[in-house]
């Protein structure tokens, strides 16, 4: 079962110099909430910004990740 | 039905139906918590929108992220293009950009109606709708 610090360390060695900070909803290890900032997302949409963190982990989410809440933003924005 | 008339069908769906919205259970009975606010979310802006639960097959989701690269439900189209999940729907309902994209009002002094997820009290490593019938 992925933990938390688990998918921080693969969002930040996707995406390098990404501020990330992930929880465990529940603790049960299947819901987490990801906030992201990466200057990555610089003139992508939402949408390209939340599937390139969605990207890092493939067929994992709807899986053993049953649910990822992501909030992104560039370093400009926050 | 074979998974290349899921396909089909689902991406005339998409094609035909101007608000489309995938998600788990029904707008009157949603069976996951963001599903739940997504369709909340349309139903405070009072839009038309075509709702389909994805649960009954798991072909059907399969299909659908197959075609739209997004990997959960909820799933909105607008125009036959992706929208967003529950978080980016939900994002743009309070920012008002949802209420302009589908050229509606946004209700007068409405906080977002929809309440905050409820994640199950024990969640196990089996997804959801394996347990749902």
């Amino acid at each position: 079962m992925p933990s938390a610090d688990q998918l921080k360390e693969r969002i930040e060695a996707a995406l390098p110099g990404a501020v990330v900070r992930v929880e465990d909803l529940t603790g049960g290890g299947d819901h987490f909430r990801a906030e992201v900032v990466s200057g990555r997302f610089d003139g992508l949409s939402r949408i390209e910004q939340h599937q390139l963190v969605y990207g890092v982990f493939g067929d994992e989410v709807g899986g053993a990740i049953h649910a990822l809440s992501i909030k992104t933003s560039t370093p400009g924005e926050s | 039905m074979t998974n290349a008339e899921i396909h089909e069908f689902l991406e005339k769906a998409i094609g035909e139906n101007n608000v489309m919205l995938f998600m788990k259970g029904t707008p009157e009975e949603p069976r996951c918590g963001f599903s739940l606010r997504t369709s909340g979310a349309l139903n405070e802006l009072d839009v038309r929108y075509a709702a389909l639960d994805v649960l009954p097959d798991p072909r059907i989701r399969e299909e659908l992220s197959a075609i739209s690269g997004w990997p959960t439900i909820p799933q909105l189209f607008i125009d036959g293009e992706l929208v967003g999940g529950c978080d980016i729907v939900m994002e743009m309902y309070e920012t008002g950009e949802l209420a302009e994209k589908l050229g509606v009002e946004m209700p007068e002094g409405k906080e977002p109606a929809a309440p905050e997820v409820e994640l199950p009290a024990q969640s196990g490593p089996i997804p959801l709708e394996n347990r749902l019938d």
